[in-house]
């Protein structure tokens, strides 16, 4: 990483940190669900590093969540333990079911990985013993440390800054090792990388393992703010959401996703805020965008600002 | 002891016999032609010793050891590694960064070494013998181009560093002088010979047959899935059998 991206890395994190004091409560505990957010369409990308788009993200979002639910809420664990085994969980799950996904690529995956994400959601539903079926588990306990009060949204934002902010130096240094390189030539020609000795399959699983590790903390930092967790949480739905996040984003880079989603979150609010334009029609809108972004921006808002920054630069020269 | 060696191979795709009980062997060091009519099963023959197909019988003996129905990163993970026909790269990635996967089995990472950059000594030390690499092929003033944009020769050329940075023993190469013109041929030539210079053992597959007499010590003729003939250049182009299947004479 040069001098100036750390520069620009330590002004974000300040604002970050300034920011809640700025904003009315309800905001705050949208800024925790963006940070969660942010981790989950980072992980993503590592998942589709290799090519292989999967719509079981959001799916191994909620494996992390209800595994720390039950370990705190069950079997008194606290926080601190149960998230890191929240995406011990979600990574294990992942690894097990690489055997049958990665038969697959390209089309047959992304259908694949779908139906055994509705599997695991449908599981949840209907084994009330011990998923709590349709309405999951409620009253999760928040971390505790000191006096610290994680009820409070500031406190919890600031935890939810301290471990997605680790999490995405770890996925930016493992993005940008031989292990990032060789991901992406799995993805630009499989067979070439396996003629000079790579192994397609342990590489297309270690990105899907990697990534639901991380969507796994994601989920468990979600669901203890929140105090509950349930099927609905993690639908396909929201993998769509996210899916709209990258897309428009831009997943070419590392930085794209996080654009999307911190953008698309704010004009949501936005537009919500403005009034204009009924809730009811919002998810119409958000269709909107999409096709509008991948007609006139097909490499996501991050390339708009890559194009105006070589260009400004450009002048510059 | 050959290097390489295929023993009594027959691969059968449902009724068709595409390969039937061929055998022979390739010496250290030479440049071997692999020639025949179109559907002699040149590529069949190709494809069963780099690991892409199982033989349905038979074996392919690799430096002692039978290597048939192995995975094709196994396989190229001994020093068995193989070329493609049209031109294959990572499209989307730099000339430098082609090169460098090529050096997977001596300088791949674990996630811990890629987190913690433990293993930023190796790491330089691919990426120097990477520069290399390129020098030989003559790319290093390219390195920082995209592979799509390379011109065909360039391409090429390319596609042999990848191969050439993971350390082949054997090169098995498919067709590496279709499409190119008389210039880019010679300049292939030159290429391949620099590497028998280096020691690496070359089978090729190749159509242009200016190019194969001109390259190769001893060449094995296919055709119709058996083994037709096997001789120098000049032996195989008097040979009333080779003349015949070419030039398809009815006798």
């Amino acid at each position: 990483m040069s001098i100036k991206n750390l520069i620009i890395c330590i002004v974000i994190l300040a604002g970050l940190v300034a920011l809640p004091h700025f904003l009315a409560y309800n905001f705050q505990d949208l800024l925790i669900f963006l940070a969660v957010n942010v981790l989950v369409v980072v992980s993503y990308r590592l998942v589709t590093l290799t090519g292989e788009w999967s719509l079981i993200h959001v799916v191994m979002m909620g494996v992390g969540a209800y595994a720390s639910a039950m370990l705190s809420k069950m079997a008194g664990f606290p926080f601190w333990i149960s998230m890191p085994i929240a995406g011990l969980t979600a990574a294990t799950i992942a690894a097990l079911l690489c055997f049958p996904l990665f038969r697959m690529t390209q089309f047959y995956f992304l259908i694949g990985s779908f139906a055994a994400g509705e599997a695991i959601r449908l599981v949840w539903i209907y084994f009330i013993d011990p998923f709590g079926g349709s309405s999951g588990i409620n009253n999760l306990p928040p971390p505790e440390l000191g006096d610290i009060d994680f009820y409070e949204p500031i406190p919890y934002f600031y935890m939810t800054l301290i471990i997605v902010t680790i999490s995405l130096f770890i996925l930016y240094r493992i993005e940008k090792s031989r292990v990032g390189l060789t991901l992406n030539a799995v993805h630009w020609k499989a067979p070439l990388a396996e003629s000079v000795g790579v192994d397609t399959w342990k590489y297309r699983s270690l990105a899907l393992i990697v990534g639901s590790f991380f969507v796994g903390i994601a989920g468990a930092l979600k669901v203890h703010y929140l105090g509950v967790v349930t099927p609905h949480q993690f639908g396909i739905g929201v993998m769509v959401f996210v899916l709209i996040w990258v897309i428009v984003g831009g997943y070419a880079s590392f930085v794209g996703p996080i654009i999307g989603v911190v953008v698309l979150t704010v004009f949501d609010q936005g537009l919500r805020a403005s009034g204009i334009v009924d809730p009811a029609v919002q998810p119409a809108v958000y269709g909107a965008v999409l096709i509008a972004s991948i007609l006139f921006m097909p490499e996501g808002l991050e390339g708009i600002g890559k194009r105006f920054f070589s260009k400004s630069s450009g002048e510059n020269a | 002891m050959a290097l390489l060696e295929v023993k009594n191979v027959t691969k059968q795709f449902g009724g068709l016999t595409a390969l039937n009980d061929v055998s022979f062997s390739v010496e250290k060091g030479e440049i071997r032609g692999l020639i025949g009519p179109n559907g002699a099963g040149k590529s069949t023959m190709f494809k069963n010793i780099a690991g892409f197909y199982t033989p349905t019988k038979g074996e392919v003996i690799y430096d002692g050891q039978n290597i048939a129905g192995a995975h094709p990163c196994k396989v190229s993970g001994m020093g068995l590694v193989r070329t493609f026909q049209e031109t294959t790269l990572f499209d989307e990635m730099s000339v430098f960064e082609n090169a460098l996967v090529g050096c997977h089995m001596t300088a791949r990472s674990n996630l811990f070494s890629a987190i913690f950059g433990s293993d930023r000594q190796r790491q330089k030390i691919a990426a120097e013998k990477t520069m290399d690499v390129l020098e030989f092929m003559g790319l290093a003033d390219r390195k920082d181009q995209l592979a799509s944009e390379l011109p065909l020769g360039s391409q090429r050329a390319l596609a042999m560093a990848i191969s050439l940075n993971a350390d082949p023993k054997v090169l098995l190469m498919d067709e590496p002088f279709a499409g190119m013109n008389p210039e880019e041929t010679n300049h292939m030539m030159d290429l391949t010979r620099k590497l028998q210079d280096k020691g690496i053992t070359i089978v090729l597959v190749e159509h242009d047959m200016k190019a194969v007499m001109g390259l190769c010590g001893y060449l094995t003729v296919l055709c119709f899935g058996s083994l037709l003939a096997e001789g120098t250049p000049e032996e195989i182009r008097n040979n009333e059998k080779v003349i015949q299947a070419y030039l398809g004479g009815g006798s």
